[in-house]
């Protein structure tokens, strides 16, 4: 593996502005062909999942259903409801695709190559904190949704503006802190440095033994990289985490208001939001542009010149196809146990492991004493938390008392409405009960 | 590393910025121009789930999406503190009380959700 091919924090903001340009335009035609790419071979798999062929009838395969879908969707009237906030109701969807695009600028898709003789790292720019720019573009992005929803005038999509915003921080704040463990072990937050560190194996000390740990860091990192895919999953808004556009419940959510060209810029940033957590999945646990370990022992020039960008996409669209079989497999979820497992469940596992992990590096630099005692600190934490867990209690079924409602509310029947059990059910048990109860009667 | 420099890497992303405003531009004068009108009264009606709409665009919200806002606040400073201490806890001169001080703190924080727990907003009835 030649590691001179990796591109330093140095290297960046040093190339010519018509190399920057090439970048630009080159990033944002990546991304957009691979939102066409992803919206077709979503529905291809989805239909093979569920034993029809999907879209077949554009081009080869069906291959440019998705772009003939996207030009006749931006050039459709654009309709702008009667009782929206028109300046709100345009910049929302502005807002969202922006945020979408420039989180993409800090992905590393390769090592240094040159362009018309220029040598020049693939990827845009790098930060010293450039995984805080994703988060934080994520974090703006939620802004266009939510104002989407509001200035669509309409009752649903403000409840699927309001059930994205409460949805995406919850889960913003379980990605954020995922991605903690990996600062740490990298010692970067800068994206080519953190696929840098991932290059080689570690030695590592661990109970007093050294051992080689692998240089992927969703292996080492195990928890880190489940809570990622997790909450990158209800970040992005995708099944079984859909909630703010379940369309059983909300019709479209924030985007019922939307047409023409307006809509095809949510879509298209949902898309890109789906290529950027997988992107990002790809350089903090998944090496990276960096090819797999087989490959390279085969054949060293792997993650020489343009190839990386190969097996960059090739990651990229594992991941893509873990979240099309998620849809494809998962039901819904119910929108409280979606807000109990971010907030209950991977949250506070999150806050141990990020301690755990602090613990396990420090000890492995101390002196025995200070190691017994981190060993005995966890030991003492994990006793604590199995002894304080709050017990299971039974919760009483809220009942909505009808003249609790306000004046000229829908009548509501009671929650705690049971429907009475049918006469029929009694025969059917008595009937089955009875033969061996009193066989010479039948009934 | 001069301080034009290290603003260099963000001029880029002023860049990125000032294209993506040319893009929308084009794609709307584009839509525009190109896309056939037809404009009706019930088309600017909200259409909500198709029937007619009753009453107003407000609806009433729970509570607890507020509340969710809130503890969202916590964390999020609390990352703040988190990310540059993750990139630095290991280097020379830090150590174990870096890392204790660090578990004190979000033991402080964590105690903020197990409050939000214990008092059941974190339930939704």
């Amino acid at each position: 593996m030649n590691l001179a091919e990796s591109p330093k924090l140095e290297d960046f903001g040093h190339d010519v502005w018509w190399i920057i340009l090439i970048k630009v335009v080159g990033i944002f035609a990546f991304l957009v062909v691979m939102t066409l790419f992803t919206i077709w071979y979503e529905r291809k798999v989805v239909g093979r999942m569920q034993h029809r062929p999907g879209p077949n009838r554009v081009g080869p395969i069906g291959l440019l259903q998705s772009l003939a879908d996207g030009l006749k969707l931006a050039f459709k009237e654009d309709i702008m409801p009667k009782l929206a906030d028109k300046a709100v109701f345009f910049i929302a969807p502005v807002i969202s695709t922006v945020c979408a695009f420039t989180a993409f600028s800090i992905m590393p898709l390769g090592g240094m190559v040159s362009i018309f003789g220029e040598r020049t790292p693939l990827q845009l720019t790098d930060l010293p904190v450039a995984v805080l720019l994703v988060l934080a573009c994520g974090g703006l992005g939620i802004y266009g949704i939510v104002l989407g929803g509001w200035a669509s005038g309409s009752t649903y999509p403000l409840l699927g503006g309001l059930r994205s915003a409460a949805q995406m921080i919850s889960y913003e704040v379980a990605m954020g802190l995922s991605i903690v463990a990996v600062f740490m072990t990298a010692g970067s937050m800068s994206t080519s440095e953190i696929v840098a560190a991932q290059a080689n194996g570690s030695q590592q000390e661990i109970f007093g033994s050294t051992v080689t740990l692998p240089g992927w860091y969703f292996l080492m990192l195990l928890p880190s990289f489940l809570i990622y895919f997790i909450s990158a999953v209800g970040e992005t808004n995708r099944a079984p985490f859909d909630l703010p556009e379940a369309e059983s419940e909300l019709v479209g959510g924030f985007h019922t208001e939307y047409s023409s060209l307006k809509f095809a810029l949510f879509f298209l940033a949902e898309y890109i939001n789906m290529v950027t957590v997988s992107a990002l999945c790809t350089t903090l646990f998944l090496g990276g542009w960096r090819a797999p370990a087989p490959i390279t022992t085969w054949w060293a020039g792997a993650n020489e010149g343009w190839w990386p960008l190969l097996w960059f996409t090739v990651k990229v669209l594992i991941l893509l196809f873990v979240f099309v079989w998620l849809r494809g497999t998962l039901p819904r979820l119910r929108y409280d146990q979606f807000m109990r497992f971010g907030w209950k469940v991977l949250v506070p596992i999150n806050l141990v492991w990020i301690l755990l992990v602090a613990g396990v590096r420090v000890a492995a630099n101390a002196d025995n004493t200070v190691r017994y005692a981190i060993y005995g600190g966890f030991a003492v934490l994990l006793v604590g938390i199995i002894m304080f867990w709050p017990a299971k209690k039974q919760v009483e079924p809220a009942s909505i008392a009808p003249e609790k409602l306000p004046e000229g509310s829908f009548p509501i029947p009671p929650m705690d409405l049971v429907v009475p059990p049918s006469p029929r059910t009694k025969r059917i048990e008595h009937a089955a009960a009875a033969p061996s109860a009193t066989p010479e009667q039948g009934e | 590393m001069c301080g034009v420099d290290y603003l260099g890497s963000y001029r880029l992303l002023g860049l990125l910025l000032i294209l993506g405003a040319a893009f929308f531009t084009v794609a709307f004068t584009a839509n525009r121009l190109l896309s056939r009108r037809a404009p009706s009264a019930g088309k600017n009606a909200t259409y909500e789930c198709g029937i007619d709409p009753v009453g107003g665009d407000w609806a009433q919200a729970q509570v607890r999406y507020y509340v969710y806002a809130y503890l969202y606040v916590l964390f999020a400073v609390e990352s703040v503190f988190l990310f540059p201490w993750a990139v630095t806890y290991a280097l020379d001169g830090f150590g174990m009380v870096t890392v204790v001080e660090m578990a004190i703190f979000v033991a402080v924080l964590a105690l903020g959700l197990l409050y939000a727990w214990r008092k059941r907003v974190l339930s939704w009835t």
